[in-house]
Formats: C-alpha cells, sequence, structure tokens
C-alpha cells in the first residue's frame, strides 16, 4: 500500500496533466479565432496581417463596425435576419410542438410518418432551391420577409418536430390522462398540461431553430436580393473586387455573433434538459 | 353517484387479452375492490371504465347510461393513479381547480369548492405549494382532492397507495374508507394488496387471467373461496393446502392425507361432488390450527402431532411451520403456545373452517 500511494497519485496528476492539455487546446481551437475575429474587427487596416501579428491594436477603432452596417446596409441585413429567424422559430417551434404532440400520442399517420418528417432534412438544399425560387417568383414571394419566412420555418419544422417528439415520448402519459379524466379536452391537455411540461424541449428547439435560420446562407442568397436579404448574404461583398475587407468583415461577424450570445444564456437552464432527452430519446 | 354495469367486457392488447368477458354490477354507492396478482387485467378494466383504453367488445353502463364511446372528460368519473399523476407546474390549488377551470366555473365558486375539500383532507395550508414541495402522503390526498372537488359519479383508484410506505399506507387506507362514508359515492379501487381489498371492499371482485374467479363481500369470500386461488390469494399467510384423497364411510367423508398422513374426518354433512378415492386438497388456515391443550378432541377438530420446523414470532403470534402428510404446513399460535423448533406438539385443526378442493380442476367442493 505504502508504494502503491504515490504512483495512484502520479497516476492521477499525469490524468489531470492531460485532461488540461486537451481541454487547453480545445479552448484554443476555439478561442483563438474567435478572438481574432473581434480583434480584427477593431484594427487599423494597416495591423490587419503584419508579422509579427499585432494581439491587440494600439489604436483601437470602430471605423470598420460603421462600414459594414451603414455603407454595407449590414444595419438593413441584421434587421431582416432578426425580423426572419425570429418569425420562423415561432412558427417552426408553435407548429412543430402541435406536429410532434400528435405523432407522440396519437401515433398519427402510423409507424412512418415521423420518419418521413425526418427525411425531409436528408434532401440537399440544391434539390429544392430551384423549384422555390419559380414558385416564389410566380407567387411574388421572391425577395420579400414573407417568402423568406415560410422557406425557412418548413426548412426547420423536421428539427422542431423531432426534438419536441423525443420530448413529449418521454413525458408520463399519466398527467395527461388525468387532465382528461379532469374533463379537460385534447386541445386543453395539449396547451394547460403537455405544453408546459415540455417547456424545456420548446426552448431547446427554438434556439437551433433560431440558429439554423440565423447562419443560414445558401436559400438566403438564392430567394432573395436587394430587399430581403440577410446578414449572412452580405459576407460576399467583403471578398469582392476591392480585395478582402477583413475589418468589415470581422466587424459583422461579431455583430452576429451576439444574438446567438444572449439566445445561449438565456435558455441555458432548459438547454442541457432539453437536448439530452432529444438525444437519448426517439 | 350512480351504479356501474359492466356487460362481456373484452380488451385486447395485441395477442395479449387483458380482459376476456367481465360481467359486473355496482349498485351505487358501493366500495368494490378489484383485486387481482399483476397482469389480471384489474387496471385495464378500470382505464376502460375511466375512458382511457377503448373495450373491443361489450359494454359499460354509468348511471343506466352506455358510456363506451363517450369520452373520458363526458363520463363524468374520477380517478385517482399510482403516480399521483399530479402536475408538476401548478400549485396545489391549481391541480385541484383544473377540473372547474376546464368547465369555466365562476372564480368565486372554484375558490370555496377547493377550500372545503382541502380543508376535508388537511391539506389546506399547502395551497399555494408546488408537488414537488410535498411529502408521499401530501401528494396522495392532494390526488384525491382533486378528483373530490367535482363530485364525480363514480371514483376509481388505481393502486393510489402502493408508492406510500407501510405506516402511511394504514393511514391512507383508513382516510379512504372514511371518505366513502362520508361521500357514499360508488368507489371503484384497484389494488394487488389482499390486506386492502379485505378492509376497504364491501365488495372484493378477485380477477384472474382477464375473468372474474369470485366476486362478494370480503368475509365470504375469506370463509367460503371458491377455488384454490381465490383461498390462497386472500389471507396471511396464506391458507395451507395439503393433498389427500376422499374417502367415504357410513359416518361421513374423510380425507386420507399423502405420504402415509393422517386421516381427517370431515365433520360437514357429506361432501358432495366428487366421489370415493378423488383426488382432493384440503385448505385450512394458520389461525385454525390450536396447540392441543391435552383432553378429549373438541368436536370438528382433527389432532396431529408434528414436529415444528420452524418459528417465525410476529410478537403476539407466532407461525410455527410443521409437515402433514409430509407436506408443509404453516399454524398460527400464541407466542406462548411454541417454544422452539425442533419441538413435537399435538395440534388441533379446526375442521369447520376447513375447505375441501378438487384437485384436478382447483374448484372447492360443496359440503
Amino acid at each position: 500500500m505504502a508504494k502503491a500511494q504515490p504512483s495512484l497519485k502520479a497516476q492521477s496528476r499525469r490524468a489531470g496533466l492531460a485532461r488540461a492539455v486537451t481541454i487547453g487546446l480545445f479552448v484554443i481551437f476555439v478561442v483563438v479565432p474567435l478572438y481574432w475575429v473581434v480583434i480584427t474587427s477593431i484594427k487599423p487596416s494597416s495591423d490587419y496581417l503584419t508579422t509579427p501579428p499585432v494581439w491587440f491594436p494600439a489604436k483601437p477603432t470602430i471605423v470598420h463596425y460603421t462600414a459594414a452596417l451603414l455603407s454595407y446596409r449590414g444595419l438593413q441585413g441584421l434587421i431582416n435576419s432578426l425580423i426572419i429567424a425570429s418569425a420562423a422559430t415561432v412558427l417552426s417551434t408553435l407548429i412543430g410542438t402541435m406536429m410532434a404532440y400528435s405523432l407522440a400520442r396519437f401515433n398519427t399517420g402510423g409507424q412512418h410518418l415521423a420518419l418521413w418528417v425526418l427525411s425531409q432534412r436528408f434532401l440537399p438544399p440544391v434539390a429544392i432551391v430551384l423549384p422555390i425560387f419559380l414558385l416564389f417568383r410566380t407567387w411574388g414571394l421572391y425577395d420579400t420577409l414573407t417568402g423568406l419566412i415560410l422557406a425557412y420555418t418548413f426548412m426547420t419544422l423536421p428539427l422542431s418536430v423531432w426534438m419536441m417528439f423525443a420530448y413529449f415520448k418521454q413525458l408520463p402519459k399519466s398527467l395527461e390522462e388525468a387532465a382528461w379524466v379532469d374533463g379537460l379536452s385534447r386541445w386543453q391537455t395539449f396547451w394547460m398540461v403537455a405544453t408546459p411540461l415540455a417547456a424545456p424541449g420548446v426552448a431547446a428547439a427554438a434556439v437551433f431553430v433560431f440558429i439554423a435560420v440565423w447562419t443560414e446562407f445558401f436559400f438566403a442568397l438564392i430567394l432573395t436580393s436587394r430587399h430581403a436579404f440577410t446578414l449572412p448574404t452580405i459576407f460576399r461583398a467583403f471578398l469582392g473586387f476591392q480585395g478582402a475587407q477583413y475589418g468589415e468583415a470581422c466587424a459583422l461577424a461579431t455583430t452576429s455573433l451576439v444574438p446567438s450570445i444572449v439566445l445561449g444564456m438565456l435558455v441555458q437552464r432548459h438547454l442541457v434538459r432539453g437536448l439530452t432527452l432529444g438525444a437519448i430519446r426517439g | 353517484m350512480a351504479s356501474v354495469r359492466i356487460g362481456s367486457l373484452h380488451k385486447s392488447y395485441g395477442s395479449v387479452q387483458a380482459v376476456r368477458g367481465v360481467d359486473l354490477d355496482i349498485p351505487d354507492g358501493e366500495f368494490t375492490v378489484l383485486v387481482g396478482p399483476s397482469g389480471c387485467g384489474k387496471s385495464t378494466l378500470l382505464r376502460t371504465i375511466a375512458g382511457l383504453e377503448d373495450a373491443d367488445a361489450g359494454e359499460i353502463e354509468i348511471g343506466g347510461e352506455i358510456v363506451n364511446h363517450m369520452r373520458p372528460r363526458d363520463r363524468d368519473v374520477a380517478m385517482v393513479f399510482q403516480d399521483y399523476a399530479l402536475y408538476p407546474h401548478m400549485t396545489v390549488f391549481g391541480n385541484i381547480s383544473l377540473s372547474l377551470r376546464a368547465r369555466r366555473m365562476p372564480k368565486q365558486e372554484i375558490e370555496e369548492r377547493v377550500r372545503r375539500v382541502a380543508g376535508m383532507l388537511g391539506v389546506g395550508p399547502l395551497l399555494d405549494r408546488y408537488p414537488r414541495q410535498l411529502s408521499g402522503g401530501q401528494r396522495q390526498r392532494v390526488a384525491i382532492g382533486r378528483a373530490m372537488v367535482r363530485n364525480p359519479r363514480v371514483f376509481l383508484f388505481d393502486e393510489p397507495l402502493s408508492n406510500l410506505d407501510a405506516q402511511l399506507r394504514d393511514e391512507m387506507r383508513g382516510e379512504i374508507k372514511r371518505l366513502h362514508q362520508e361521500v357514499a359515492t360508488t368507489m371503484i379501487y384497484v389494488t394487488h394488496d389482499q390486506v386492502e381489498a379485505m378492509t376497504l371492499a364491501d365488495r372484493i371482485v378477485l380477477l384472474r387471467d382477464g375473468r372474474i374467479e369470485q366476486q362478494g363481500a370480503p368475509l365470504d369470500l375469506f370463509e367460503r373461496p371458491a377455488t384454490l386461488f381465490v383461498a390462497g390469494f386472500l389471507g396471511s399467510p396464506r391458507m395451507n393446502f395439503v393433498k389427500g384423497t376422499l374417502e367415504r364411510t357410513a359416518e361421513g367423508s374423510r380425507v386420507k392425507l399423502s405420504n402415509g398422513g393422517p386421516i381427517l374426518a370431515m365433520p360437514q354433512e357429506g361432501v358432495s361432488g366428487t366421489g370415493e378415492g378423488a383426488d382432493v386438497i384440503l385448505g385450512f388456515r394458520p389461525e385454525h390450527v390450536r396447540r392441543a391443550t391435552g383432553g378429549a378432541v373438541p368436536d370438528g377438530q382433527a389432532r396431529v402431532e408434528s414436529e415444528i420446523e420452524l418459528v417465525q414470532p410476529t410478537g403476539s403470534r407466532s407461525y410455527a411451520t410443521f409437515r402433514l402428510g409430509g407436506q408443509p404446513a404453516i399454524a398460527e399460535l400464541q407466542t406462548q403456545d411454541v417454544s422452539r423448533a425442533g419441538e413435537r406438539i399435538e395440534f388441533d385443526i379446526n375442521l369447520r373452517r376447513a375447505v375441501l378442493f378438487e384437485a384436478g380442476t382447483g374448484v372447492a367442493l360443496p359440503g
């Protein structure tokens, strides 16, 4: 025993060191690019590509922000993105919750409907973007906020349906049965009992939908031009014939990080539970 | 308040037949206990009455009205679930009042009703708490309160006490019985616990494999079980069963126990239903065995001598295991009557209270 103890201690110290190194490397991998983006957004242009790199600019500036938001219409893109992402999140979560409840509790569509819903995610976007583009042009939805909101709602439905489906599946059925016997209609049971219990799942689904829409580029690129353009599509402009506008690009990237971070912090408490259940079940 | 009638009810889950042809008449105001081992179909039967399961065939009538195709909410029954099924996101007040709010009852009346019921059940001070802040017994009371507040026509209980510890279970059992005396509403109660069944029921319905094995007043089932199954299910420790063969003599019937065991003369006026030499099983309850005090054998009793193999004291009484015709049996004796294992003593078995069963079918012989 006397001999084993130091070796055990040494072992746990080695394990601790290995853990620290692994986590450290991972943090560097994630944080350094972020740091570079944020710092570049406040660097004067002369500091962009120097050797050695400038880790913190001597004279920070907000000129790239004003340029990105105003000259490159970043502000308009930001507002559009906020409207589109919020509306699509509300719609997708609302419809998705109802669909998921129906699938989970009433076996709607038999065995296969739930999987069919999910299978929509397997479709490569290129396969459907052209038909949607043509339809939208005919219906007057091309380059409108409404058009993009609709497209994103349907695109993210499989995600919200599946997350909520897994969540409803693991809720004990006896609570809803108690509500039925208590005299609630199916609809009342859904709103007054099932949905409040599924709140963590709803929150997690909403965050995922929001982030999926917030970062979507391809559909926004094809389905919008001068009016309904979203934040991600603006980045094209920074890699134009004038060369790369690093400062402006980074300023806009930093701006676009904010809603995701705020949202993540708001629902963090619900997120873990909502996600793990979704991951284990279904 | 209403009577409940069930006619030829069938319910299957896939290839499993949970309820097969149950007929049951429950008069208004009766406390009926559905009892049986797990998987006997008792919970399915209850859930079908509540409308949570659809019957495959047969009829369910509540208050003279066929309810097969009614939704649970329209049947006007209340149910208490095994896991309480309290809404975790609502306070006690919210839980008890939900059914009234769903019916859009005026606020003031809801308030009055909830407070009255909460007062009756002693949860008045807990109305602002959430279920997670309550003890098991308190949750159970809230669940009962939620059922009571509506004045339903029928109360359904699905093993409501099985999640409680022994002491609380005894207490709540008493409360449920008291509640029935106060509200006198028809109650149907499912349990696998024969003590609950015996103590609560006006009538016990004993189910086995989806069929009614026997129904009747608790003491009727206890004293006159129709089958071996019923005899073995009710009573703790359970009834002793020893094999033997029936002999008929001029004086009456006798049972010759197997393995060269003693011959016991049955006091019943001629056991009918089966003939000489038939294989039978003699059933007698542990509490109907006493230590012989010497002197003449009392009328209707049989005296046997055996060695005590095992003694299990419970306090006032002790369970002594002995052998009769090579088969184990238990006697419930006064603690001072039995000292230790290995002792040979004489027992008097009260055969007037014993029951004879046909060995093949397990059906009690009339006699």
